[in-house]
């Protein structure tokens, strides 16, 4: 795993953040192990108790939860994970309308930009509405 | 938490120079602390106090309870900027001579570091790069089991490949109730590796702060901070 960081900004939180994106697109799954603070610490070259406050502040979050003497794991539950992933969209969309009203427009132009650039995006919405009825029938 | 070492009023003088002027600080057990100045900015001289190498004019300096001396000389592992194995060593005989003077030493500790770093045991000393006797030197200080280690610019001339294989090291192989202080002006390379970090400006401490307190309360990078105070 390796991760740019940014040194302006908190480890920790930087870290925390790849841990989350991890779980949200499935390279981490529900119930996965993760590393132990000294592999972290060694592969990312990053201070041991830098990564030890990562790992509270993800447990604080029930993203991962300890079992004693075995080790970190993944939340199995899939309510926490979605919550993460609307934390996460919840983030990016507010970047985004910060980024456009910035450009000067209103809330309508955005929504109506939004609707549109959805729209022209068929292919890959069918794909996906496809993909999401087969997991509600399986 | 006990404190690990305590520094107290520490001050000397190289000549008209004041190289310390009563620097106090302390630090606690499982800590990485960078010790960051300019060349000449007192570094050394400070590392080389509490090594126990060279007096202070005055001041105490405290090691787990115990003023600095015979004592504390079982706590305290130092890594010197330059190589204090003889040049007709090979690598072998380093750690022999390691082993030999020190009680501490941990054998198979060493064994290991040396593989991690890809030091051939049958190497002359003196037939390796700055690269490689800097792995030399740092393996040789933290293979000794010690409360304290002090390493004196551990990255100071090496390529960033050689770079990442010391720092890799050094979080890897240092022991987590130990404390270490590190002094550098390489500060972009390392400052992830650090919990605190001291800025030593003319014989004084400017600055003592946990690292992510600093970028959570700046938003910004020890190399910023210290590009700003030392005017690079």
């Amino acid at each position: 795993m390796s991760i740019e960081f940014d040194n302006n900004l908190p480890i920790y939180l930087q870290i925390m953040n790849h841990i989350k994106r991890q779980i949200v697109s499935g390279l981490l799954l529900p119930g996965d192990k993760i590393p132990s603070v000294r592999e972290l610490a060694a592969d990312l070259q990053i201070n041991p108790n830098t990564i030890q406050r990562t790992f509270q502040e993800l447990e604080r979050e029930e993203v991962v939860e300890t079992k004693r003497g075995l080790g970190r794991y993944v939340t199995s539950e899939e309510s926490k994970i979605m919550a993460i992933k609307k934390e996460m969209a919840g983030d990016l969309l507010h970047q985004f309308i910060h980024g456009m009203q910035e450009l000067g427009f209103k809330k309508q132009d955005i929504v109506s930009i939004v609707k549109e650039a959805v729209g022209n995006d068929g292919s890959e919405g069918r794909k996906e509405e496809r993909a999401n009825g087969h997991t509600a029938e399986s | 938490m006990d404190t690990l070492l305590k520094v107290n009023g520490l001050s000397k003088r190289y000549g008209s120079r004041q190289a310390l002027d009563s620097v106090s600080f302390s630090v606690d057990p499982g800590r990485i602390i960078g010790l960051l100045g300019a060349n000449g900015s007192g570094k050394s001289t400070l590392m080389q106090i509490i090594a126990g190498l060279t007096p202070a004019a005055s001041g105490e300096i405290a090691v787990m309870g115990k003023p600095l001396g015979k004592e504390t000389k079982s706590l305290i592992s130092y890594m010197p900027d330059r190589p204090m194995t003889e040049s007709w060593m090979k690598v072998r005989d380093a750690v022999a001579f390691y082993n030999d003077f020190y009680a501490d030493f941990d054998g198979s500790k060493a064994r290991e570091m040396l593989s991690f770093m890809n030091l051939e045991e049958t190497s002359a000393v003196s037939s390796l790069s700055k690269g490689m006797n800097e792995r030399l030197q740092l393996t040789l200080a933290l293979s000794r089991n010690v409360n304290l280690y002090l390493l004196d610019e551990p990255i100071g001339g090496v390529d960033p490949v050689a770079r990442d294989k010391i720092l890799d090291a050094i979080v890897r192989f240092y022991s987590e109730d130990s404390s270490l202080i590190v002094c550098t002006h390489l500060v972009r390379d390392m400052e992830r590796i650090f919990d605190e970090v001291m800025f030593l400006k003319d014989g004084r401490i400017t600055l003592h702060e946990e690292v992510e307190n600093l970028r959570i309360k700046h938003g910004r990078s020890v190399d910023d901070m210290f590009k700003e105070v030392f005017g690079e």
